[in-house]
């Protein structure tokens, strides 16, 4: 079936030139490390004041880099990367340490607000109803301008600072986790980012504590010619609960921009993480010039048991995507779960998806993705559910729709199922009349029609966590999520 | 691009490379399938056997499977090769012509050429066909299945088969059984082309008789189904079997056409059974069933590529896997819809059985979509026999190893059933009940 108008519509408002986050703020700021050299780890890592594990913890993942080799295996197509064309470091001059808000740059707190983030911790006191509340780790090129709420979440015994601050603060959690959940030489752009990473966020909820509030990380790739490599850790103690949103957006350049970003993730007995991304990068102009190269290894190891882990995505940005957020279910009865919005327009590239590696016993995971393409975009879903041979009574359960808007683009669905365990149940769907037989019946019989009854409960799963998502970051999704499951392809 | 770097060969890869040359001199063909022929070879030399390295052969390691290259089978007398298709129990009484292929050759004396002929069915020799003038069109390969080891392996050493050429209009009163029949150990390698001419009506019955010993068995079933041509093709490997059994169907489907395939695998330690199917004309469908059974620790694998190049067609896969003990299933599917291949219909459904705590299945359903206004559909399901099913027959007094029976019964015989063909589908029960038994 043709795609509906409706949802034509709402593709084209969110169409690569509609893209609203495309300005540059002029501030004054400082570049360094051109090149791809051990100089500019060693300079990354003294600007940071890292200790001396650090350094060579880079140094020895520069070395593996410069042994591997760039992958191909994904559905993209760009030109090679120039790793010695690019700065890996840009910061605002008066970002020094800034001690409160006051000493930022208003010109960044200006940039912020335009990109609809608040900074300012009372104005969100002001109008916001205090559950609602969200922490932000604001993260400007290379660096971490400011973290907000962090006393108040220092009460709670929850440590949320640059991964910068907790490298000097925290040296001892910092080295236990990093490189735990994506080793140093998990793949090509991991590596290049653990060798390079300039900042990102560090969580650590500790045990019994369930987050008092939102957390969330804004980055923003300003400068040109510079790569953001961030790095994200997130610890989530025995029985703690964390949600945790993630958002960016970058000026509208000529040039393609690489991100390339790694996410850990490690929740321990009976705690729980929940990850939401609302990706904005700047996915190139009309003729798909220029945007950034997204390519991000997100992974989460559920690594006690009861543990649970969601990924969330909203994905409208960036020229190329390459990202495969996972979960790794290793503690007995933990349960995975990625829901996943994809659009692409333009000649935007998505290659996404997501990996559920079973290990634990009765452990459980859930997939809902929907890529939606238009223009001359290629969206493809690329997943693996693997259970191991120990892995019994685990479960899966895999909704992959997709929808194509126009003549020029592409979807395409490349879904791994391995089972190595008799007692496990893989079930992989991209049929809208096979959800469940019994929720439809459900439906169905009370007078639901077909489409209405499947579009209720697929929905259902997503907007669970969607709307969990703090205002600013649920515009895009809210729209995404009205659009109707009339002629997906599967 | 660079040079590929000479690999290390495992004994078998040096064992095909000394088979080839070998062997060169006495292969039939044009300077033209000569060529095509080196060519293969020199694939084969520099890139080795298909490994877990290759995407297409991931789950299927032919490389590790292979330890050693058997000699081609040398050609076998009509009197050999009758006695054992004596012993060879295929589809029993079915009333059906015959064709034989012994040893890789195609074999006049015991086949049924003259009543085909009666019936508007020519048989000739493949390897006539290769002497011909367009003997290298007889070994022309899909662009989709692009290097694939396994044909290449066909290319550089097939010992024959034959070209079946059904006529304008002709409708077959009886299928026909195109069997493989190993005489004494070796390898077997065939190509046969399948042509049914516009309007024709054709049922193919693909069976194979004798013990190839660890010799391998490579088949390439190549069918072009013109325009409003009707071809259903069974393909029925059962029994033990040491040696690999590869067998690749390269179709080709006109306008208004329809094209059944169902290919049935029980008992070869490594069996592969791959599939490029595309459709040329419009308004037409394509089902693909297959219906698998695996025990100890075999291999089994089902594959295939489904072109949608044109508009308006609809294509059906459908795959059963049963495996036991520590057995392997592999299943991988595409649907490509190319760009303008509007109203395109495709649905395709694998589900596994785990019957063994060790067994292992590897699911890979793809979709290639570049079309807008289409319907395809996958689904992939995997897990161990239903406990409330089988309780509700215990219930009911069936012994349990009986109960079992039943339930994988009903699970295979969905495919079966959906395929439709009543004249194999008594005895393809029967071998999935000895395939339990056994």
């Amino acid at each position: 079936m043709p795609a509906v108008q409706e949802t034509i519509d709402q593709v084209k408002a969110i169409d690569v030139d509609q893209y609203k986050y495309g300005f540059v703020t002029d501030i004054d700021s400082e570049k360094g490390a051109k090149g791809l050299s051990e100089e500019t780890v060693r300079f990354l890592s003294a600007k940071k004041d890292e200790p001396e594990w650090m350094t060579e913890w880079r140094l020895d993942a520069l070395r593996r880099f410069r042994t591997m080799e760039e992958p191909d295996w994904a559905r993209v197509d760009y030109p090679k990367i120039d790793f010695d064309a690019l700065y890996y470091w840009a910061a605002p001059k008066s970002v020094e340490g800034p001690k409160s808000l006051d000493e930022v740059d208003p010109e960044l707190l200006a940039t912020y607000e335009k990109l609809g983030i608040p900074l300012r911790e009372q104005e969100i006191l002001a109008g916001v109803e205090p559950k609602n509340r969200v922490a932000v780790d604001a993260v400007f090129d290379s660096v971490s301008v400011v973290t907000t709420f962090k006393e108040e979440l220092k009460k709670a015994g929850v440590i949320f600072c640059s991964i910068s601050e907790a490298l000097r603060e925290y040296p001892d959690l910092v080295k236990k986790y990093l490189g735990s959940v994506v080793p140093v030489t998990d793949n090509y752009y991991a590596t290049l980012n653990s060798a390079v990473f300039s900042d990102g966020s560090f969580v650590y909820i500790p045990e019994g504590v369930r987050c008092p509030m939102e957390l969330s990380t804004y980055f923003r790739i300003n400068e040109q010619n510079t790569g953001q490599f961030e790095r994200t850790l997130i610890i989530a103690d025995k029985g703690s609960y964390v949600s945790y949103l993630e958002g960016c957006t970058a000026p509208q350049r000529d040039e393609n921009q690489l991100h390339a970003a790694v996410v850990e993730l490690v929740a321990l007995d009976d705690a729980e993480i929940k990850y939401s991304t609302v990706q904005n990068w700047f996915p190139g102009d009309s003729q798909g010039k220029g945007g950034i190269y997204n390519f991000v290894t997100k992974r989460g190891d559920c690594r006690g048991k009861n543990s649970k882990i969601a990924w969330t995505q909203v994905e409208t940005g960036s020229a190329i995507t390459w990202k495969y957020p996972s979960c790794i279910l290793r503690g007995d009865n933990s349960v995975g779960e990625f829901y996943s919005i994809a659009v692409s327009n333009g000649y935007q590239q998505i290659d996404s998806g997501t990996k559920m590696i079973h290990l634990g016993k009765n452990t459980s995971s859930r997939i809902i993705s929907k890529g939606i393409s238009a223009g001359r975009s290629s969206n493809t879903y690329r997943g693996l559910v693997s259970a191991h041979k120990k892995a019994s009574h685990t479960r899966n359960f895999t909704q992959c729709d997709s929808l194509l808007i126009g003549q020029e683009c592409g979807a395409h669905t490349v879904p791994y199922i391995e089972s190595k365990n008799a007692s496990a149940v893989f079930e992989h769907e991209a049929t809208t009349s096979k959800i469940s037989d019994d929720q439809m019946f459900y439906c169905l019989q009370r007078g639901m029609n077909e489409e209405e009854a499947v579009a209720l409960i697929v929905n259902g799963f997503v907007k669970d966590v969607i709307q969990q998502l703090p205002m600013e970051f649920a515009v895009e999704a809210q729209k995404l999520i009205s659009i109707s499951l009339e002629g997906s392809v599967g | 691009m660079n040079a590929p770097t000479p690999i290390n060969h495992t004994q078998a890869e040096a064992g095909l490379v000394a088979r080839f040359d070998a062997v060169r001199p006495s292969l039939a063909g044009s300077i033209a399938v000569t060529a095509l022929r080196d060519a293969a070879a020199e694939q084969i030399k520099a890139t080795g056997l298909p490994h877990r390295r290759v995407e297409e052969y991931k789950y299927t390691d032919l490389r590790a499977f292979m330890k050693s290259a058997a000699p081609l089978a040398a050609p076998a007398t009509s009197a050999e090769a009758k006695s054992v298709l004596d012993g060879f129990e295929s589809y029993g009484a079915l009333d059906r012509y015959r064709i034989v292929i012994a040893n890789g050759t195609f074999n006049a004396d015991l086949s049924d050429v003259d009543a085909l002929a009666a019936e508007g069915v020519t048989v000739t020799d493949f390897n006539d066909g290769l002497a011909g003038e367009n003997g290298s069109e007889l070994l022309a390969t899909p662009k989709m299945a692009g290097q694939d080891g396994t044909l290449a392996l066909n290319t550089a050493f097939v010992q024959g088969g034959v070209v079946i050429s059904v006529k304008d209009g002709a409708d077959v009163s009886k299928p026909v059984e195109l069997v493989q029949v190993a005489v004494g150990e070796g390898a077997q390698v065939s190509r046969n082309r399948i042509v049914v001419a516009k309007g024709a009506t054709f049922k193919l019955l693909e069976t194979f008789a004798g013990d190839t010993g660890a010799g391998e068995t490579n088949v390439v079933f190549d069918y072009d189904v013109a325009d409003g041509a009707k071809l259903a093709a069974t393909r029925l490997m059962a029994g033990k079997a040491e040696g690999a059994k590869l067998f690749t169907t390269l179709a080709r489907i006109g306008a208004d056409a329809e094209f059944k395939a169902l290919g049935f695998l029980a008992g070869p330690a490594f069996a592969r059974n791959q599939q490029f199917i595309s459709f040329t004309g419009e308004n037409s469908e394509a089902k693909i069933y297959g219906v698998t059974m695996a025990r100890d620790r075999d291999l089994a694998d089902q594959t295939l590529i489904v072109d949608h190049a044109v508009p308006h067609c609809n294509s059906r896969e459908f795959f059963k896997t049963v495996l036991d003990d520590e057995a392997r299933g592999v299943y991988q599917g595409r649907i490509n819809v190319a760009p303008h291949a509007q109203k395109t219909d495709g649905e395709m459904m694998t589900q596994a059985l785990l019957l063994g705590e060790g067994a292992e299945m590897a699911n890979k359903p793809e979709l290639e979509i570049f079309a807008d206004d289409v319907l395809c559909a996958h689904g992939a399901t995997c897990g161990e026999m239903d406990a409330d099913l089988l309780f509700y027959l215990r219930a009911r007094g069936i012994p349990e190893a009986e109960a079992r029976t039943l339930l994988v019964l009903a699970f295979l015989s969905e495919a079966i059933e959906e395929f439709d063909e009543d004249t194999v589908t008594e005895e393809l029960g029967a071998r999935v009940r000895a395939w339990l038994a056994a």
